[in-house]
């Protein structure tokens, strides 16, 4: 068994886990609550060993580092965060609707880190400039936030989806999903969770820049990208906590930031690639 | 008319401004992501055309992060922060210091949480039972004499209303040392051969020279490569200091992610560049006699005293930067045939001559790229972002809650009306639940009847 394997069985199992969360949703169907928990425990497990191999592979391959150096690793650690980040949340609000608005973002990294041929899955040496402690922590810091972003975006979907109908029957679909109150408490909670990890991603990376170059900030693209996310957060936590926003528009203002922090991450490398930003693959 | 009152204060306190000020903030910051920054004028106009450059040129695009209006914005959103502080604090600060013990009971009674007991039995002692549950439940509790019977007060984490302070000052603090490092500080660049020395770098962007204060020297660079050949591992340069003549940094190693600092100036391994020539190392193994050279490549050298000629006349490069991978030497004593060889950079060969066995040492002579930054302001900035996530830690999960009983003695019956009131900063739901256990705890205990 190898890192590939594991990693590879990763994704179907997060596929299944988002399946089951789904059809609870959908059909209803209860009897299948534990059963999603278990499968999706059990897909975060073997992401993990999945990520513990690699570590290992490297060794064995005289290369030794933490696998969150490129694009690929970065995105198995990011569908790991959210599985980890989502059970978080199930076991404390005890509700597994939640599930079918999260998980599938944890299938579509894995998914999209194992099929895309952008990037290179194979363990590579490391630059000098990727050699510091300071990346891993930044790495680290950044995917926590990005993960506690997405699970927000897709509870601001739901709560979008619920409130389109806020008189729907009792027995229909959308009743199955929690309070409008509750869920607007999940994604501030989120965000703020989200902004503080993102916080410290900022910083780290500025750290570490520092200390490879010289220079803790140099508006570069993906500096740039980061810190407007940053900006949009920050907005959306003071329009909430000072103007007493809710709902509907904190909900977009989840999904909008959201779409920045996508931006930030695969835009820049791919959109913006032309011009001149580092970390590509 | 007192400041408060003031319209422009009032805009500049408003956290409408703010919420303006960061969008417009994200929205302009996106320009200089699609338009790439510093480029000479000539490559604007080539890929956006003559008149469209005319205009960039006039609003700074090309710069947009330095431009007078980009500034501007962060000057706006600067003061925007210290007014609104400058409104708001005092009356947090009022909260964080107060003497709750003050508090008038009628209010007590509209507190968002609350539950009433009776129990008969003096007040002073009822106090005292109550100030025993409250410890019980981690609430340390001070009390006080009103009319109508004793106060207990008890709180928690007071001082966290002032996390949203700490943020908003340590981004001023991030702000003062980003000033302070661009106004005193400098980023500059040299490319040094290895043993060389210079006591000059040049600025980035303008080349500027820039007088260090001391020499700075290079004894040896090096680049190891992973397996494969072509992945660089590792740039090492061995970095000496000079002062006034005397040494006072010997040969310290420099890796990228590991820099040197003297003086508050910090040396960064950054690039390099191989150059035209040898450092040539040759050792007569008889004799125990050594000599450093450092050759040009294609030229005949002569060690006098060794009684050696010697030179590189061929080499084989690997990149296009002109790394060298193999060498071809000329090699002669002066006796019979001299010695024709290659070698591999890097790397010691034995000749054998007539006279006496050698040892040849020889690499690439390479010139080690240092980025150079003087920054006076870099520990103000990382002091600012410390503050930041403490305060925003402090912020988002600390709450300032309080707990009042008020112990009431009824005019007719020989009873105590007993109020359990708290109040949180946030997090109600948190709180609801402490707040259940300690009056759960007051119910349990025999002295208290639920009202
Ligand atoms: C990007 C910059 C900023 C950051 C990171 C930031 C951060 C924060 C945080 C974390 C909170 C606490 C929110 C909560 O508990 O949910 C807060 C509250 C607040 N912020 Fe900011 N802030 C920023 C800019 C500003 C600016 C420019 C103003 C100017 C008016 C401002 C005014 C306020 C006010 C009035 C509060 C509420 C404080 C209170 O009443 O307790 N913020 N800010």
């Amino acid at each position: 068994m190898n890192s590939s394997q594991l990693l590879g069985i990763t994704t179907f199992a997060y596929l299944f886990s988002a399946m089951l969360y789904i059809a609870i949703f959908v059909f209803r169907a209860k009897k299948l609550g534990l059963f999603a928990t278990l499968v999706t425990v059990a897909a975060f497990l073997i992401n993990t060993a999945g990520i513990g191999l690699r570590w290992q592979e490297s060794y064995q391959a005289g290369i030794g580092y933490a696998p969150l150096s490129n694009m690929y690793e970065s995105l198995v650690f990011f569908a790991w965060a959210i599985a980890i980040f989502y059970l978080g949340l199930e076991w404390k609000h005890k509700n597994r609707v939640l599930g079918a608005f999260s998980m599938p973002f944890a299938f579509l990294s894995m998914a999209y880190a194992s099929f895309s041929p952008k990037f290179g899955k194979e363990i590579k040496p490391l630059i000098p400039a990727l050699q510091s402690n300071w990346l891993i922590a930044h790495v680290i810091t950044c995917f926590v936030g990005y993960a506690a972003f997405a699970v927000a975006c897709g509870m601001g979907i739901m709560y979008l989806i619920k409130d389109r109908k806020t008189n729907a029957a009792p027995e229909s679909l959308l009743a199955s999903l929690p309070e409008l109150k509750v869920i607007d408490d999940i994604i501030h909670k989120t965000l703020v969770f989200g902004f503080l990890w993102l916080s410290a991603g900022i910083i780290t990376g500025a750290v570490w820049a520092n200390s490879a170059w010289g220079t803790y900030w140099s508006w570069d693209p993906k500096e740039t990208w980061s810190l407007i996310t940053w900006f949009v957060y920050a907005a959306t936590l003071h329009a909430r906590f000072t103007r007493g926003w809710g709902g509907r528009r904190i909900a977009w203002l989840a999904v909008l930031g959201f779409i920045s922090v996508i931006f930030t991450y695969y835009g820049v490398n791919f959109l913006l690639s032309g011009l001149h930003s580092y970390g590509g693959n | 008319m007192k400041k408060t009152d003031n319209m422009v204060w009032r805009s500049f306190a408003s956290v409408r401004l703010a919420l303006f000020t960061l969008l417009i903030l994200a929205t302009t910051s996106i320009i200089g992501t699609l338009i790439p920054q510093k480029n000479p004028p000539e490559f604007y106009i080539e890929n956006f055309g003559q008149r469209t450059a005319q205009f960039f040129q006039m609003l700074d695009v090309p710069d947009m992060y330095n431009s007078w209006w980009f500034i501007t914005l962060l000057l706006l959103f600067s003061i925007n922060l210290i007014v609104c502080t400058i409104d708001r604090l005092p009356n947090v600060w009022q909260m964080v210091v107060m003497n709750n013990l003050d508090t008038d009971p009628e209010r007590l009674e509209k507190m968002p949480h609350r539950q009433v007991f009776h129990a008969r039995g003096d007040a002073a002692a009822l106090a005292d039972t109550a100030a025993t549950l409250l410890a019980r439940n981690g609430w340390k509790a001070q009390t006080a004499n009103k009319p109508g019977g004793p106060l207990l007060f008890s709180q928690k984490n007071a001082w966290s209303r002032l996390g949203v302070y700490a943020v908003h000052l340590s981004i001023l603090v991030i702000f003062a040392g980003a000033i302070v490092g661009s106004t005193l500080g400098f980023k500059a660049g040299i490319m040094l051969p290895e043993g060389r020395e210079t006591d000059t770098v040049y600025e980035t962007g303008t080349g500027k020279p820039l007088p260090l204060g001391f020499t700075l020297r290079c004894d040896n660079f090096n680049v190891s490569f992973y397996a494969d050949g072509a992945t660089p591992k590792e740039f090492r340069s061995d970095l000496s200091v000079l002062e006034n003549g005397k040494v006072t940094i010997d040969k310290r190693p420099i890796i990228v992610n590991d820099p040197l600092n003297y003086k508050g100036i910090t040396f960064y391994q950054s690039s390099y560049e191989p150059m035209q020539g040898f450092n040539v190392v040759i050792t007569n193994k008889t004799t125990k006699t050594r000599q450093t050279f450092q050759i040009p490549f294609g030229q005949k050298i002569s060690w006098t005293e060794g009684g050696i000629d010697f030179g590189v006349i061929n080499q084989e490069v690997r990149s296009r930067m002109g790394d060298v991978n193999r060498l071809k030497v000329w090699f002669f004593d002066g006796q019979g045939e001299p010695s024709i060889f290659w070698m591999d950079n890097n790397a010691t060969q034995t000749v054998s001559r007539p006279t006496a066995a050698y040892e040849f040492e020889a690499s690439q002579v390479y010139a080690t790229g240092l980025q150079v930054a003087k920054d006076p302001g870099v520990w103000t900035v990382y002091a600012g972002c410390l503050l930041m996530l403490i305060g925003l830690y402090v912020a988002f999960f600390l709450s300032h809650r309080r707990i009042w009983v008020y112990i009431a003695r009824e005019e007719a019956a020989d009873r105590c009306r007993i109020l359990v009131c708290g109040a949180t900063s946030k997090n109600k739901i948190a709180f609801e639940k402490e707040f259940t256990a300690l009056v759960d705890s007051f119910t349990h205990d025999s002295t208290f009847q639920n009202a």
